[in-house]
């Protein structure tokens, strides 16, 4: 209870300043309404249901974006285009694709980057490069490079994601993999234990904390580089359509009602993850 | 307790270490010369930099010596340790926080490759040996640091290596600790009669412990005397206040100070 307190405190403060903002940056159209029908502005209570209530508001209020996204789950069908369910299963199942592949790509790498003293010191630079490049730039030459040779759908968005995903992974693991200290290592000289077994008992157990907390960041950027790579594909499916298709038709509370969807959905993969990071640590004996 | 020079479990002629620094080379051990018969308990004492747990990695293979020989059971260190010749024990406990206590005995039983049935076997022998019976199961989070020093002490014991190699292996316990530990490793050692070689800062520590003390000075590291212990084999804790105790613990000071005065 001491708990829900605060967190309940600041979300009213937050709804409270956005209501504000809803009736500041609507009040002009409802102002331009009033001076070409040739009549009165309206009044103070009149001006703000006239702002929290439009059609297509600048910034639409929250029991707006509430309502859309009331009306866009529950109150359809799945299999209607409109469903935000069905456009955010395509946009989660290609970012989970893309953070199956992003997470392999990046324990490989990491494994090579401490075995093998050439991509130590040629893999992290090209990491940090790749990263450095506005994914909106490179998501349509994915598509399009993607789609000259037959890939579309699911694949290129789910590339686009692990090109995003891969990166915090490897940085975490590499840092993982060399968290023991040189005593741990020595003492397994000591057994004269092999590289193999350095690996397998000591580096990779040593690295499951640092794993999740690049999990943790990996799967956000997924959802971001899935919904990125919708953005290209012509609007057809997805969270990322949606919100495309929102901004063509001045459709804002589609738009807030979509990215609302996609942080709730953010929200839910990332403490997926903080579930399995709690039973995994509690399995090592690590959790206290 | 003076034992007839049986075979030299580890033998050093002239041994040599230096390393290359950024600041020009450190001379670790200079012209050490040192024979450790079997079933000893030797420590080595100095001040920090003095070379004795440089001399301590040089058994373990650990280091590479630059000159000089440096035989462990008749063999060069690194063919010793390929035959699992000596158990290491460092200053922390080191043991993996995602293994429990029985798991973390079992690391090296198979890495080396022992049968399912005999780490389960070995695991309790060691745990009984270093009175740890019923903390298998336990996490190392959940045992005292004293406990958690005894557990690596058993792991080291595991695989029935005959050498013993201690690094200040209670240098961050507490002295009451330490001193129960000390009696505990006393027992250790005439049960399974291994050759012991344990790195101290403290005189008391050694001089309780051991049947022979090497005292080294540093810049360069040398040895500058070794004392064969008189004390007897039985050795209670107020052994400490008998003449022959304070006249050792008095030699070992000299040494230490004269390592000090040709500085």
């Amino acid at each position: 209870m001491n708990r829900i307190l605060p967190v309940l405190t600041v979300v009213l403060v937050i709804v409270a300043l956005w209501y504000v903002a809803a009736v500041g940056m609507n009040r002009a159209w409802v102002y331009d309404q009033a001076s070409r029908a040739g009549v009165e502005p309206p009044g103070l209570g009149g001006l703000i249901t006239a702002t929290i209530n439009q059609e297509r508001p600048v910034l639409p209020a929250p029991h707006q974006v509430a309502a859309e996204l009331w009306k866009s789950t529950v109150g359809m069908a799945v299999t209607s285009k409109r469903s935000l369910i069905y456009h955010g299963w395509i946009t989660v199942s290609a970012t989970l694709l893309g953070f199956a592949m992003g997470t392999v790509l990046g324990v490989v790498l990491a494994v090579g980057i401490i075995h093998n003293r050439a991509m130590d010191l040629s893999v992290m630079p090209w990491a940090i490069a790749s990263q450095t490049i506005p994914i909106l730039a490179i998501a349509p030459m994915i598509i399009v490079v993607l789609n000259s040779v037959g890939l579309q759908g699911l694949v290129p968005k789910a590339i686009i994601s692990a090109y995003l995903s891969f990166f915090p992974v490897v940085v975490g693991m590499v840092k993982g993999l060399r968290s023991p200290d040189q005593m741990q290592l020595d003492l397994l000289k000591t057994y004269n234990a092999g590289d193999a077994a350095a690996f397998w008992k000591l580096r990779l157990p040593a690295s499951v904390p640092y794993l999740f907390a690049s999990l943790k960041v990996g799967i956000a950027a997924s959802l971001v580089g899935a919904i990125v790579g919708e953005l290209p594909t012509g609007a057809v499916a997805g969270l990322g359509a949606r919100l495309l298709s929102g901004s063509y038709y001045g459709q804002t509370v589609q738009i807030w009602a979509a990215l609302f969807a996609a942080a709730i959905v953010a929200a839910g993969l990332v403490a997926l993850i903080g579930v399995a990071e709690r039973g995994a640590l509690k399995r090592m004996g690590m959790a206290r | 307790m003076s034992q007839p020079p049986s075979q030299p479990v580890i033998e050093a002629k002239a041994l040599n270490l230096v390393f290359q620094t950024a600041d020009g080379p450190v001379h670790a051990l200079k012209d050490v010369n040192l024979t450790i018969g079997k079933g000893e308990f030797v420590s080595f004492i100095g001040p920090s930099g003095c070379g004795k747990t440089t001399f301590l990695r040089s058994i373990a293979a650990l280091e590479h010596p630059t000159g000089g020989t440096l035989r462990v059971n008749g063999m060069t260190p690194d063919e010793a340790r390929q035959k699992r010749a000596y158990g290491y024990v460092f200053q922390a406990a080191g043991l993996y926080p995602w293994r429990t206590i029985a798991g973390n005995i079992r690391l090296p039983l198979e890495i080396m490759g022992f049968s399912r049935a005999e780490q389960e076997e070995r695991t309790e022998r060691v745990l009984d040996l270093v009175e740890l019976k019923g903390f298998g199961k336990k996490f190392p989070w959940q045992l005292s640091g004293g406990m958690q020093q005894r557990a690596s002490i058993a792991r080291a014991l595991a695989f029935d290596a005959d050498i013993l190699l201690m690094d200040e292996p209670f240098g961050a316990l507490d002295e009451i600790v330490r001193d129960r530990l000390n009696e505990e490793l006393l027992k250790l050692w005439d049960r399974t009669g291994k050759t012991i070689g344990f790195v101290t800062h403290s005189i008391p520590e050694a001089v309780y412990l051991s049947t022979k003390i090497v005292v080294m000075s540093p810049r360069p590291g040398r040895i500058t005397d070794v004392i064969d212990s008189p004390l007897p084999k039985e050795r209670p804790l107020d052994i400490r206040d008998s003449r022959e105790f304070i006249e050792i613990a008095h030699r070992v000071r000299e040494g230490l100070r004269a390592g000090h005065a040709d500085d």
